[in-house]
């Protein structure tokens, strides 16, 4: 890891070099220069984040063909790629290691890798990694332990966090890819995709299982009465043989948990750190630019470095000169007179003119809260990107090149 | 508990509609309008949200819900929509204090960060204690001896989640062989596998929501869980019929014959803008065509088919009673 933590003085240098260039204001704030950001050499990890459903994925896919083929060894981390997508980048199989992405390569080297997260086997991977064979194959085979690895609400934050902090250190060491692009899981709420790991170690760390694992350390003072009560009334619940279970649980995790709260710090600095951007994503609707609000003010109060807004699914009609009621007003006449292809031709035209001032107004809303964040808006395409061309097209609507 | 088991399944009264769909189909939105729909003629309908999200208050435009039933709409005849945001630690203390009257060791638990850990790790509790509260609501009956709602609408997790949500046994096998939490799990098990219960999927016409509702589908019916009707949401009709389709698709409308016949009508246009009108045409056709592939998957996916338009103005109240509208008009409850 290049990155060092950054300081409000830094941070204050820096912000002037993400202001871009003239020409490129539109009139919902300013530009975010996508090239600009891919290019420079010091930019090491890009993390994609927003709601689930605004094209996250198609957009770390777009932005990772693009850097390759500007010459950057790129690496992808998708979470959950559309199926054709995932065959087109050759993910087909879920293997939880990057492989090469054929037709995809630059000038000066470039090239890119792509992988899909297993959530499961990177957890499966960190305990192998952290105890010797025969405790790691009590903590596998622990009911708790399966479904903490493969149900609980943070474990998919934390694994593709865990599998960034893998690969970013992969790259520092063989300098097999110089840019990690990351997906990030669909959460129910941006919370949890930056608390997600700081939770899981509290909850691991918590006071419950510390008093579970006392019994087996030493004094029996820790019974105390409200103890007692505590363990009698799971009992009933959940019968005596759960409590064992947890016990051993949380006996045989002992030793991980400092290594589990080590790791999410500094997963946690390396998201701060100067190579690292953001770049939340949206779709200019009420939800996704409300989840896109959150994230951007909660990543501004964490320090964590924001490039900018990607909006996607914008409408954009073609034909600007005709308003939407002067569109209906002439559909309903012709409609009169019979001449179908004409009034329908018109009704289409009225809607994309209603979308286009539906989003105008939501977008106007977010730029004027948050007047500061780069945007790039990328027009509705007609069709599904799902293939390496589109990929490469949607990167040039990304860099506004197209 | 299980003793009146035997006395719902004699009463067809009860239905418990649970409402799935990938994120960004619109579940809640449709959960909310066939809540709506279900109370329209006198009935008491529960809606609940189990997912943290205080979607059902945005939805209605009231303020967050708390742990408990209010109501939030009235429909015709008298009828009535209660809402319920249902989050497991309130649903676990709740029950705490129902079976075990532990109302200070409930607290004790609570200090402890017991009720952290058995809603977080315990492998089903969460679902169980999500799933229990429905079950509970569903089997309470007033004093008379009727139960309390008519119907439930669940707006539950996501398609990539939703068997695994309601097939709380095998998630609890694991972990609990004997004890109250397996006793719930069955009589839970019972309520979902019954006729008196509909899993609907919502998805949108694009791929990856149609191929995690056939997913889904698939997934439900291994379970035996009783799947209702896929509900396609948003749906773009298109105001060009067939032949005004494959006239534009073919390049047979020309822009000068676009400018002479809206001179027809008095709007004087340029050939660029005819020409934009054309390629606009010609992106919703590509829409169309994607749509259609769509379409057919979701008519060979085998349950009933139901569609909700896209309404222009984006949802809000008004829209929901107009969704509502339409879900009745289609057999929808």
């Amino acid at each position: 890891m290049t990155g060092r933590a950054r300081t409000q003085a830094d941070r204050r240098r820096r912000q002037p070099s993400r202001v871009v260039p003239e020409g490129r204001l539109d009139a919902t704030g300013l530009p975010l220069d996508v090239d600009r950001l891919l290019d420079d050499p010091e930019q090491r990890i890009v993390v994609c984040c927003g709601a689930g459903g605004v094209g996250k994925t198609t957009t770390a896919a777009a932005l990772g063909v693009r850097a390759a083929e500007r010459g950057r060894k790129a690496v992808v981390l998708t979470i959950d790629p559309a199926r054709r997508l995932a065959q087109s980048m050759g993910l087909a199989m879920l293997d939880n290691t990057p492989k090469p992405v054929d037709g995809v390569s630059g000038a000066d080297g470039g090239s890119l890798d792509a992988m899909m997260l297993d959530m499961k086997r990177t957890f499966d991977e960190v305990v192998e990694a952290h105890a010797s064979p025969e405790k790691a194959q009590q903590i596998l085979a622990n009911p708790f332990y399966q479904a903490l690895s493969s149900s609980f609400a943070g474990t998919q934050e934390y694994m593709a966090m865990e599998k960034l902090g893998q690969l970013a250190a992969d790259a520092a060491q063989d300098g097999t890819w110089d840019l990690i692009i990351v997906d990030t899981p669909p959460s129910r709420s941006a919370l949890d995709f930056l608390d997600a790991p700081a939770r899981l170690a509290s909850l691991l760390d918590g006071r419950f299982v510390r008093l579970l694992l006392a019994p087996a350390k030493g004094p029996a003072r820790m019974f105390t009465a409200g103890f007692g009560m505590m363990t009698s009334a799971l009992t009933k619940i959940l019968g005596a043989q759960v409590l064992t279970d947890v016990q051993t649980f949380v006996a045989a995790f002992d030793t991980l948990f400092g290594g589990f709260r080590q790791r999410a710090e500094k997963t946690y600095a390396l998201l701060q750190a100067d190579g690292t951007a953001f770049v939340v994503v949206a779709t200019p609707e009420p939800d996704a630019l409300r989840e896109a609000t959150y994230f951007v003010e909660r990543l501004t109060q964490e320090e964590m470095p924001l490039a900018g807004l990607v909006l996607n699914r914008v409408t954009v009609p073609a034909a600007t000169e005709l308003t939407a009621a002067e569109a209906e007003a002439a559909a309903a006449h012709l409609d009169e007179a019979a001449a179908s292809p004409l009034a329908g031709l018109l009704r289409i035209h009225a809607e994309l003119q209603r979308m286009t001032e539906r989003e105008r107004r939501l977008r106007r809303r977010f730029s004027g809260a948050h007047p500061d964040v780069p945007t790039v808006a990328v027009p509705a395409l007609p069709t599904d990107v799902y293939d390496i061309d589109g990929l490469r097209g949607l990167g040039d609507l990304l860099a506004d090149t197209a | 508990m299980p003793s009146s088991e035997p006395q719902d399944e004699r009463r067809p009264g009860l239905r418990l509609h649970v409402v799935t769909g990938k994120g960004g189909t619109g579940k809640t939105t449709v959960a909310g309008a066939l809540a709506l729909a279900l109370a329209s003629g006198g009935q008491r309908v529960l809606l609940c949200e189990v997912e943290g999200r205080q979607g059902i208050a945005q939805l209605f435009d009231v303020p967050p819900l708390p742990y408990e039933e209010r109501s939030i709409a009235v429909a015709s005849q008298g009828g009535e929509v209660y809402a319920l945001a249902i989050d497991p630690e309130s649903a676990l203390l709740e029950y705490l204090a129902m079976y075990y009257r532990l109302g200070r060791a409930g607290k004790a638990l609570d200090r402890f960060g017991v009720i952290d850990f058995a809603t977080t790790i315990a492998p089903g509790v969460r679902d169980v204690l999500l799933t229990g509260k429905v079950y509970e609501a569903a089997r309470r009956r007033t004093k008379a001896g009727d139960p309390v709602y008519d119907a439930i609408v669940l707006d539950a997790p996501p398609t990539g989640r939703i068997a695994r949500f309601l097939n709380v046994n095998s998630e609890v096998a694991g972990l609990a062989k004997v004890g109250r939490i397996r006793r719930q799990a069955d009589a839970i098990m019972t309520l979902m596998r019954s006729q008196r219960t509909a899993v609907h999927l919502v998805t949108l016409l694009e791929e990856m929501p149609v191929q995690e509702t056939q997913d889904a589908i698939e997934e439900l019916t291994a379970a035996d869980l009783p799947v209702g009707s896929v509900i396609v949401n948003l749906q773009h009709r298109s105001p060009l019929d067939r032949a005004a389709q494959t006239k534009i698709a073919h390049g047979k409308l020309t822009p000068a014959a676009v400018v002479k016949g809206l001179a027809k009508v008095g709007v004087e246009t340029t050939t660029a803008t005819a020409t934009g009108l054309l390629d606009e045409a010609k992106d919703h056709l590509a829409r169309l065509e994607l749509q259609e592939h769509q379409q057919k998957i979701v008519n060979g996916l085998g349950p009933p088919v139901i569609e909700l338009p896209r309404l222009p103005d984006g949802i809000d109240l008004g829209g929901l009673y107009d969704l509502a509208h339409e879900l009745q008009a289609q057999g929808l409850p």
